[in-house]
Parts: C-alpha cells; sequence; structure tokens
C-alpha cells in the first residue's frame, strides 16, 4: 500500500471514530431529561432578572474590588520584593509564597469564620466582606509575582538612563520602570483577572444575603428551590459570556505584544 | 550654537581618577587607574573588549560603585557618603550603546521629563530647551514620534539631545556608535564633532580611530585592567610605543 493511501486511510478511520462517538452519545443520552432538567425555559423565566441584577452583578462587583485591592497591595508587595532592605524582601516572600500556597478556599473560610473569633474583629461588609478581603489577599499574592516579574523584564539601561539624568530612584521607578512593567504584564494582568473571576464562586461557602448573592451561590440556591439544574446551565452561560471575550482580548494583546518586539 | 559655559576655569580637571580598582566578584577588571579629563578637553578611551574601558567611564557618575579609589568631579569626590549623587549625575550627560531612550514616551517627553522633575523647570522651558537642542541634532520635527519609530542613528541623536536638554558639564559616551548600522554612523559622530567644537568636555569609549584622531584632544589605551599608553591620538595611532598597543591598532586600522 502506498504511504499516502494508508494515511488517507488512518486520517479517515479516525473521523469515522469521532462521528462514532457522537452518535452513540446522541443515542443513550435522555434527550427529554435533558430538556427538562438543564434547560427547562420554565426555570429560566424564573431566574430573570434575577441573575443579572444579583448574580452576574455582583460576581462583577466582588472580581472588580478584589482585582484592584489586589492589584495595589501587590505593588507594594513587588516593590518590596525588589526592595534592598532584606526584611522588607523577607516580608513579601513569605506573604507572597503563604498565600499562593494555600487553597483560596482555605483562605476564604478563614477569613470568613475563623478571623473574626481570633481577632474579635469584623471585616466590614459581613462574611461577604471577608470573603472577597481574602480574594484581594490571595489576588495580591499573585499579581505581585506577575508584577515583580514584569519590573524585571524591563531593560536594566532604563534605569540606568533615568539615574543618569539625576533621577531619584523612586522617580525612576514611578515615572519609567513602572510603566513599562504595566505594559508587558497587561497580558498575564487580564489573565489573573479571569482567575478571579472564577475564584468570586467560591464565596458561596460562606454564605450571603439574598442580594448579595453572586453567579454561583445564586444559581446553587435556585437549583435548590426549583428542584431542577437548569439555574447551572444559566450561571455557566453567564460566566462564559464574561470570560470568553477576556480570554480572546488576552490572547490578542499578547499576539500584539509577540509583534511588537 | 551658544558656547557651553562652566562655572570652572579652562584648564580646571574636570574628571579626575586617582588609583581606582573596579573588581566584579573575583574578577579583577580595573587595576589602578589614574586618568583625567581637563575642562574643555575630548578624550577618547580604546582598548580591546573586556579592557575595563565601560567599567571605567561608568564608574565616572557611580553607574558602577568603584571597589576603591578617588574620583573626583569637578574637585567634588563622587563617593563621599554626603555628596548629592543625583545633583552631580545631572551635570554629567551620559550616552550608552544601546540608547535607551524611554521607549513609552514620545520624543519630546524623553527630552523634558527630567528637566521639570530633576531641574524644576517650567514646563513651557523645558520644552523650548528639548526643540533647540533637537535641531541642535537635525531632528526638529521629530517631537511627537515615538522612539520605537526611529531608526538607530535617529534615535542615539534623540539620546545625545535628551542628555544635553539638561545643560551637562560634561558629556560620556559609551560606545554610541557601536550598535548602529555603519551608514547611520555618521550622522551621529557628526553631532559629536559639532558638540567638541562647541568647547564641551567629553570622554568617549569608542571604536572609531577616524573621531578619535580628528577630534580627540588625548587618547587612552586600555588593556586587561590598566592604562597602557596614552598621549595625543595621532601620536599614539601613527607611532605607538607599546607592543600591546601595537598589536591592537594593527587589528582595527
Amino acid at each position: 500500500m502506498k504511504k499516502s493511501t494508508r494515511r488517507r486511510l488512518v486520517r479517515g478511520l479516525l473521523y469515522a471514530v469521532l462521528v462514532g462517538a457522537v452518535v452513540l452519545l446522541a443515542l443513550i443520552a435522555d434527550w427529554e431529561a435533558i430538556r427538562q432538567n438543564f434547560l427547562s425555559g420554565e426555570v429560566m423565566g424564573e431566574l430573570w432578572p434575577e441573575v443579572l441584577t444579583v448574580g452576574v452583578k455582583n460576581t462583577v462587583i466582588y472580581t472588580v474590588i478584589a482585582f484592584a485591592g489586589g492589584l495595589a497591595l501587590a505593588i507594594v508587595l513587588a516593590l518590596m520584593k525588589l526592595s534592598p532592605i532584606a526584611p522588607y524582601r523577607w516580608i513579601a516572600t513569605a506573604w507572597i509564597e503563604f498565600f499562593r500556597g494555600l487553597p483560596a478556599l482555605v483562605v476564604i473560610l478563614a477569613f470568613g469564620f475563623a478571623v473574626p473569633i481570633a481577632f474579635s474583629w469584623r471585616p466590614p461588609g459581613g462574611s461577604v466582606g471577608a470573603g472577597v478581603l481574602a480574594l484581594v489577599i490571595v489576588s495580591s499574592a499573585y499579581i505581585a509575582e506577575t508584577l515583580r516579574a514584569g519590573i524585571q523584564a524591563v531593560p536594566k539601561g532604563q534605569f540606568e538612563a533615568a539615574r543618569s539624568l539625576g533621577m531619584t530612584s523612586g522617580r525612576t521607578t514611578f515615572s519609567i520602570v513602572l510603566p513599562q512593567a504595566f505594559r508587558i504584564v497587561i497580558p498575564p494582568l487580564t489573565n489573573e483577572f479571569v482567575l478571579l473571576i472564577k475564584d468570586t464562586s467560591l464565596l458561596f461557602v460562606i454564605g450571603a444575603a439574598i442580594d448579595e448573592r453572586e453567579l454561583t451561590t445564586f444559581s446553587r440556591d435556585a437549583l435548590t428551590q426549583y428542584a431542577n439544574s437548569t439555574p447551572l446551565i444559566v450561571a455557566a452561560a453567564a460566566y462564559l459570556i464574561i470570560t470568553l471575550p477576556l480570554t480572546r482580548l488576552v490572547a490578542r494583546l499578547e499576539r500584539r505584544q509577540q509583534k511588537a518586539r | 550654537m551658544t558656547r557651553v559655559t562652566s562655572t570652572l576655569p579652562a584648564g580646571t580637571r574636570a574628571i579626575e581618577v586617582r588609583d581606582l580598582h573596579k573588581y566584579f566578584g573575583d574578577n579583577e577588571v580595573l587595576k589602578g587607574i589614574d586618568f583625567h579629563v581637563d575642562q574643555g578637553q575630548v578624550v577618547c578611551v580604546i582598548g580591546p573588549s573586556g579592557s575595563g574601558k565601560s567599567t571605567l567611564l561608568r564608574c565616572v557618575n557611580r553607574l558602577e560603585e568603584p571597589t576603591s579609589g578617588t574620583i573626583l568631579v569637578e574637585g567634588v569626590d563622587i563617593c563621599d557618603p554626603e555628596v548629592d549623587l543625583d545633583e552631580i549625575r545631572s551635570r554629567i550627560g551620559m550616552v550608552f550603546q544601546s540608547f535607551n531612550l524611554f521607549p513609552h514616551l514620545s520624543v519630546m517627553r524623553n527630552l523634558t521629563i527630567a528637566q521639570q522633575r530633576v531641574r524644576r523647570r517650567s514646563k513651557d522651558e523645558a520644552v523650548e530647551i528639548a526643540r533647540n537642542n533637537l535641531a541642535k541634532v537635525g531632528l526638529a520635527g521629530k517631537e511627537d514620534a515615538y522612539p520605537a519609530h526611529l531608526s538607530g542613528g535617529q534615535q542615539q541623536r534623540v539620546a545625545i539631545a535628551r542628555a544635553l536638554s539638561m545643560d551637562p558639564d560634561m558629556m560620556l559616551f559609551d560606545e554610541p556608535t557601536s550598535a548602529l548600522d555603519p551608514e547611520l554612523v555618521g550622522d551621529v559622530l557628526g553631532v559629536m564633532r559639532d558638540l567638541a567644537a562647541d568647547g564641551m568636555t567629553m570622554m568617549v569609549v569608542t571604536h572609531e580611530m577616524g573621531f578619535a584622531r580628528e577630534v580627540g584632544d588625548k587618547l587612552v589605551f586600555m588593556d586587561g585592567g590598566v592604562i597602557v599608553e596614552e598621549g595625543d591620538p595621532r601620536e599614539v595611532l601613527a607611532n605607538p610605543q607599546h607592543s600591546r598597543t601595537q598589536g591592537f591598532l594593527s587589528k582595527v586600522l
């Protein structure tokens, strides 16, 4: 048999296996049960418009707060990590390694339940506030590492040129190094943002008032209420509508940066 | 063109280096350098790569920390912990091999940021000075361009204009044409020639023997971390005394 013929045969076989699997799945799936349990129009109608005005809205708000707070904290941590003063470096390293090493869920539980007892201090915003604070801290650890890498990716000559003009070290950092570092890390930072969107779903473990629920808590409550899985599908679709454009954006930014180099 | 003015009388040592040693780890790259540049002088430093010539130049504004020895800039010991290093650096223009323009800022902003932040000049004054210096290096009209859109030769001339905008008392050039395509070298050397004719004090680490011969007041040949030979450029280039100088020049000329 000729090599090209054999290659065509193998390829045809691979397609046949794929089509077979799809047909088999379609045949054994209980379409009526799926329609009723996952795609019930009636339940969807019940979820509207709260899925948007409560679920999506709170998910976006919590993500933005956690990201903004995490970013602010991360700038300080990254600068500490690159500081010539050793104790600052130690503190930043300990913070980053500690909170990157723990599952976000554990940190959320700690802030929701352990911290209020241990320090008899209630974070603002009740248990949701505590959960969002936990996300701020977790994201600060990840973003700090990203920023540090970005700062170190700025060529040393930039620092030297600024210093040779008489700029102080602080002025050089804020006017010359950080603006360039941020450009470098925009794609990975967008990625952190997407991860954070998904991490807000972990907040469901600490409970929330009716109008404080984010998307996952909202859909889980509806799941119990209607004894139907349609809310899960709705939540999944809502997450994808938010995250897919962002991940596409990251891919585009990365391509553009590759070209600029 | 305005004449570069200095508070010090001509003949005063702009740069004086005494018994300078510099180690990178265990590697001694400068082994006791005595060196000076007089006010208004153009001193060219040549030598094979790894000879320590760039390190010497970078010690003059303490981008490299000397291990031991004394460096006086206009009579001030720059290693004295009491000294305001930023103020001294702002009076020493530096031009790098790799230009080091700020890529996120326009040409105009590259030229004004240190004037405003370090010299505390008003924006209008800084812009006017920047325009004059851009014209001086032949790049009037490029104010709004970004460094990435300029050729290497243009970037290096902007870098020179950026340094000049601080009204420096002296200029350090660290292989300013080594990263340029051959056809762009002439423009940059032309600007440097004009500066020298203007009376600017210059220390130039370079491989451009023609420039050293025509513009330099003194030529210093370094090898292996020491100054092997120095003197009048025409003299040294035509009639090198030391065998290492002869060997180096026979390869590059």
